[in-house]
């Protein structure tokens, strides 16, 4: 296992640099740059401005002088859009507030989508397998742009009782509503996933056999199926969790949280180059750290699986 | 519908009568003329047909795609004409209405929604069940290979699809825009893209179980190939988990058409989408013209609510262990 | 010494009777009564880009640093200068001169004086080609005295017509005669910074612990893309006349949500969702208003090298323009109370008058005759069809308006017209580049003058995207530059435009909002949209 850890780790290396230099050259690639606007700048003004922040350089020099500053100093350079503000800052104050909602929203999706999964496969073809299934299907399907406006008509409008938006350093009746939106497709698709898990388990030979043991259904489960069943889970729940994390644009968006979805994707829009670099390399960070700690729980759920 | 069912039940009780009627001669045997083998794609046809819900699912897909592509048959008026004198006060007047020949209403432009639904729907169903196929075709057997040969096979396949989900799709989609510009095509290869990724992972978790089962012990004992032990033995196995991730991803790859459109690569006014028609119904949800979003939700739901059922249907049809 | 002291008494029981009048809530000049919080919370759809008065390039930010910083000049409620930091200023004969003399009672929030340096040091670091301004160009247009050359670099900022003669003092010389010079002194990239401030911290110096501002507000908050919160500035020379206390921006990027929020009871202030404002006029009358700026909604038509054949004929062109049924857009589509256009340059604009051409006169019906005669003359009709692409940035507003002209065209001329979206800067990049056949675009002014709109009809302006050219227009504009009154040349050059037809005309904006009936002192007139929440108050119901 410490060896996986290992291999995995000087891996991880590589695959940044090569997200980062593919990422870079796409961006440079694409038409318009952070500078080009409605009252197109003069050439001289434009040259000024490309001048001060490098642009003006041969791509892989640029790419050169951006590594250098990331391992160096861990600098993630400035943003060209808001010219206020460094990409680490921008990060520094985003990542936290999508890791809070993006984190609770993880916890109530697991807490809730998981059992629900589990006790509809156990009741398969009763009316709580039909309620469980009928209510992910329903919540999985009900885009999230319809979803928060409705909450805001609902709670902020209609009743009163939590705020429409902003974050307030993280205030409790602030992430209600964002952690309900983004949770709830996420709960309903971890329902219809447990489920179909633990069918396919069930219906196994040795599951079979530890019925024909005599061995009472609880210990069947807890003992045998359980574990099996949750490998496609924490599969799903590996890459989850780092989107969640990372921030969804449209919560951002609609609830004025500050997060980082927004910038993600307003970074590209705005072909704020640093911005997204920087959310780019984090993002990659995170999902090669979580793919080697789902890799690792197989590990623990299959005693079987070797790397 | 239901003359489908009673003939596969006629056959099968032909079958169990030809056997009763069966003449055994005086060994106690059975005649030469014995029973006919049932291949796997019979008998899943036969198990999902029993499947109720799969069956009523499957039907009222086929009628949704019917309906996309004869539906405008009907429409009063054509996918992009404004309705000058509705134009402005939508809420009035443009409300769903048999006489007026908006049997859907209209939307925010005085255009005809069922025309527009319509329209819709070709689009969006194509963009599932193409995104579906892709996704579930590439990714499973590219997570089944990863999976079963391992090593450091395994370990460059995997940082390939973690490369390829940290990268910012969006820049690829607009160069694409830039090299080819725009074309609907474009959308099925944006979606086909980035689609087979999680499938990839999934199936490259499974198959990690699977391989180290009895059964592909015995056929690697018997000197069966590589390939053949993936295609043949894993790929079957991993169905039923497939399908139902399959059946999670195809909401999102509507969704995913309309943001694609949003860059300007994709379907271009005056054609729309689902996600287009979804997304401008909220828009103007709170103003009191909610057939704009009714409509199309309802469509989208349903054939989301037929695709999990369906899909389903498929996996117990198929699953080799319910025998 | 005796009544020294008498007076000294008695003018702090006034100064302290008045100040308890403020805060038990009555206003100074209109006796209405005040509520007790004087806070302003708006909506913004957006962040803005900085607050820095030399590098801010959004009108966002533009808002923003009329509050933390003043310039030479303010605008009062109808647009009219009125004294900032300048008490007035002189000019020579042929307006080449211009100097100002400023208060000496106007401080920074750190206590320091506001003096003539300051400004001196703040045009020449706009000009500074070190800083990288964004808005650098508008040194071009405020003509000063070797601005293009110090922007380019081949002479030292030290040479720019700018020049501080006492602390009170300000020289400006101009490059050629501009009579409307003064007018640029209420734009944002002119305000003053304090040049000790941004030697000590860099571009940290606009952070709240840090920042430096002559303004009537300080900033005391900024959480990116959630708030921004300004405070009084007591240093402030006018503070006595400040009734509001603090200025809270929240960003809500959904115009739909910022809505829901405002009914709530959240903010004062919010936009009005685009094709709801006669909808939400019936509902609140009292809170939703429309009123008219300085921009200008239009569709370019490409006569550059890239552009199709078809348009480089003026009967195309003039067809193009006349079939569109400007009234349907204004009234049925955007129903805000916007203007129909059939010029470039907005009525609203100072000293302007709009010439009555041609297509502007007649009714839609004999327009739509009238464009179809065109169109056939051209050469084109139902069996030699027109095929034209319209292409817009993706917006719901851009999308609805494409979608209503192309219809125009395709029943009234047979026009087979597609269209084509483009996220932000793709659409930019495409259009710069002249890849495109008609391109929409929307021009707002830098200044209350004509020639802030007439300028991008030049051949030379790097703004003229249909790549049109008209000797005539050139040598129109440049004399307008030095005459006395322009307003023939202006009138000649517009009518020039409308028969040329490379620019369609569609509609003037106006500016919509919802703004809480306790909310008092907005100029609702200034046709810049320059508003200073230090006007503000808010009023007891």
């Amino acid at each position: 296992m410490l060896n996986l850890i290992v291999r995995r780790v000087a891996i991880a290396i590589p695959t940044l640099l090569i997200i980062l230099v593919i990422s870079f050259l796409l961006m440079h690639a694409a038409p318009g740059g952070p500078f080009t606007s409605e009252k197109p700048l003069s050439p001289q003004v434009l040259a000024n401005i490309e001048a001060k922040y490098g642009l003006d350089q041969p791509i892989h020099k640029q790419m050169f002088n951006y590594t250098v500053g990331i391992l160096t100093e861990f600098d993630f350079g400035p943003s060209f859009k808001y010219k206020d503000r460094t990409v680490n800052e921008i990060i520094a104050q985003g990542f936290p507030v999508t890791m809070t909602y993006g984190i609770w929203s993880f916890i109530i999706a697991v807490f809730f989508g998981v059992p629900l999964g589990l006790i509809a496969a156990l009741r398969q073809n009763t009316r709580t397998d039909y309620f469980a299934v009928s209510f992910s299907i329903a919540a999985s399907v009900l885009p999230n742009f319809v979803m928060a406006p409705l909450l805001i008509l609902v709670f902020t409008l209609w009743l009163g009782l939590l705020p429409g938006g902003g974050w307030n350093d993280g205030s409790w009746q602030n992430l209600v509503l964002p952690v309900i939106a983004l949770s709830t497709s996420y709960t309903a698709e971890l329902t219809r996933l447990t489920r179909a898990s633990l069918l396919e388990v069930l219906r196994s030979n040795y599951i079979r056999t530890a019925r024909a043991k005599g061995l009472p259904e609880l210990k069947v489960i807890l003992r045998h199926a359980l574990k099996p069943a949750m490998l496609p889970v924490i599969t799903y729940l590996g890459p989850m969790f780092v989107g969640l994390i990372t921030g969804s644009f449209i919560i951002d968006s609609i609830f004025s949280t500050g997060g980082m979805g927004y910038f993600f994707v307003n970074s590209a829009l705005n072909r704020d180059y640093s911005v997204m670099l920087g959310i780019t390399l984090l993002v990659g960070g995170l999902v090669v750290l979580f793919n080697l700690i789902v890799d690792l729980a197989y590990g623990w759920l299959d005693p079987q699986i070797r790397y | 519908m239901a003359g489908w069912i009673h003939k596969l039940d006629i056959k099968l009780m032909i079958d169990l009568k030809a056997k009763k009627n069966f003449n055994f001669d005086d060994s106690g045997l059975a005649s030469d003329d014995e029973m006919k083998g049932r291949s796997l794609w019979v008998d899943a046809r036969i198990r999902y047909a029993r499947n109720k819900m799969a069956t009523i699912c499957l039907f009222t897909l086929i009628l949704i795609c019917i309906f996309s592509i004869f539906g405008n048959l009907f429409a009063a008026y054509s996918i992009e004409e404004i309705d000058w004198a509705i134009l402005g006060m939508t809420l009035e007047k443009g409300y769903p209405s048999f006489e007026t020949g908006h049997y859907f209403g209209t939307d925010e432009m005085g255009r005809d929604l069922y025309a527009r639904v319509v329209q819709g729907s070709r689009i969006s169903l194509a963009v599932g069940f193409i995104g579906a196929i892709i996704s579930t075709f590439v990714g499973t057997i590219y997570g089944a290979i990863s999976g079963y040969i391992g090593g450091r096979l395994d370990s460059l396949m995997m940082r390939i699809v973690d490369i390829l989900i940290a990268i910012p799709f969006m820049f690829v989609l607009i160069l694409f825009l830039v090299v080819f510009g725009r074309s609907i095509l474009m959308i099925f290869v944006g979606i086909a893209l980035f689609s087979w990724l999680g499938m990839a992972r999934v199936a490259r978790g499974q198959t990690m179980t699977l391989k180290n089962k009895e059964f592909i012990e015995a056929a690697r004992a018997t000197g069966v190939s590589q390939l053949t032990i993936v295609i043949r033995h894993i790929v079957p196995n991993l169905l039923g988990i497939v399908i139902v991730y399959g059946s999670l991803m195809i909401p999102g790859f509507i969704m995913a058409e309309s943001f694609i459109s949003f860059l300007g690569l994709g379907v271009q006014e005056p054609n729309t989408s689902w996600g287009a028609l979804i997304s401008e119904g909220a828009g103007t949800m709170t103003y009191g013209t909610f057939w704009q979003l009714a409509f199309p939700l309802s469509f989208f739901t349903v054939t989301m609510f037929c695709f999990y059922f369906i899909g389903d249907g498929l996996r117990d049809a198929f699953d080799p262990k319910d025998r | 010494m005796k009544y020294c002291m008498k007076a000294i008494l008695l003018a702090a029981a006034v100064g302290w009777s008045s100040s308890l009048l403020l805060a038990a809530g009555t206003h100074p000049t209109t006796g209405e009564a005040l509520t007790d919080d004087q806070i302003f919370t708006y909506v913004t759809i957006d962040e803005h880009t900085s607050v820095d008065p030399q590098i801010v390039e959004d009108v966002a930010g533009a808002a923003i640093v009329r509050d933390l910083f003043e310039g030479l000049y303010n605008q009062d409620a109808d647009g009219n200068l009125v004294p900032g930091v300048a008490l007035s200023h002189a000019t020579n004969a042929d307006k080449t001169v211009y100097t100002f003399t400023l208060r000496n009672n106007a401080k920074w929030s750190d206590g320091r004086k506001v003096t003539a340096g300051d400004f001196e040091y703040a045009w020449k670091r706009l000009a500074d080609p070190e800083t990288a301004s964004s808005y650098q160009w508008f040194m071009g247009v405020m003509n000063i005295k070797n601005a293009d050359d110090v922007m380019s670099g081949d002479i030292p900022v030290s040479e720019l017509g700018v020049k501080a003669l006492t602390d009170t003092t300000l020289e400006v010389t101009l490059a050629s005669s501009m009579s409307y010079f003064p007018l640029t002194t209420t734009h944002g990239s002119t305000f003053p910074s304090p040049q000790w401030a941004i030697k000590a911290h860099g571009a940290n110096w606009v952070k709240p612990e840090h920042i430096v501002s002559n303004g009537a507000y300080v900033l005391t908050k900024h959480v990116p893309n959630e708030t921004l919160v300004r405070e009084r500035n007591p240093m402030y020379w006018n503070d006595a006349d400040t009734i509001m206390e603090k200025v809270v921006i929240k960003i809500v990027n959904d115009e739909n949500v910022a809505l829901t929020r405002y009914l709530a009871g959240e903010f004062d202030k919010t936009g009005v969702p685009t094709g709801q404002f006669a909808r939400m006029q019936t509902q609140y009358p009292e809170e939703v208003y429309s009123n008219p700026t300085l921009c200008t909604y239009y569709y370019n038509l490409n006569m550059g090298e890239h552009g199709p054949e078809a348009l480089k004929d003026k009967r195309v062109r003039q067809a193009l323009s006349y079939a569109i049924d400007r009234d349907i857009i204004v009234e049925n589509i955007l129903q805000a109370g916007q203007f129909p256009a059939y010029t470039f340059t907005p009525d609203a604009t100072a000293g302007f008058t709009v010439p009555e051409v041609a297509v502007a006169v007649i009714t839609q019906a004999e327009r739509d005759t009238k464009a179809a005669e065109l169109l056939s003359a051209a050469g084109y009709g139902k069996d030699n069809p027109l095929s034209i692409e319209i292409l817009y940035n993706t917006s719901e507003g851009h999308k609805k308006i494409a979608i209503a002209i192309s219809q125009m065209w395709k029943q009234k001329l047979g026009v087979e017209a597609s269209m084509q979206n483009q996220e932000w800067k793709t659409f930019l990049t495409t259009r710069g580049e002249g890849n495109y056949e008609v391109a929409r675009g929307g021009w707002c002014g830098d200044y209350n003058e004509a020639s802030t709109f007439l300028d991008l009809v030049n051949t030379n302006s790097g703004y003229n995207d249909s790549k049109f050219s008209n000797e005539e227009v050139d040598q129109l504009l440049a004399d307008s530059k030095t005459s006395d009154n322009p307003q023939p040349n202006y009138t000649r050059i517009e009518e020039i435009v409308a028969d040329e037809a490379p620019l369609i005309s569609i509609y003037h904006y106006t500016s919509a909002m919802f703004l809480k009936l306790s909310v008092k002192g907005w100029p609702h007139e200034n046709v810049e949209g320059n508003w200073y929440s230090r006007n503000l108050y808010k009023v007891a119901e």
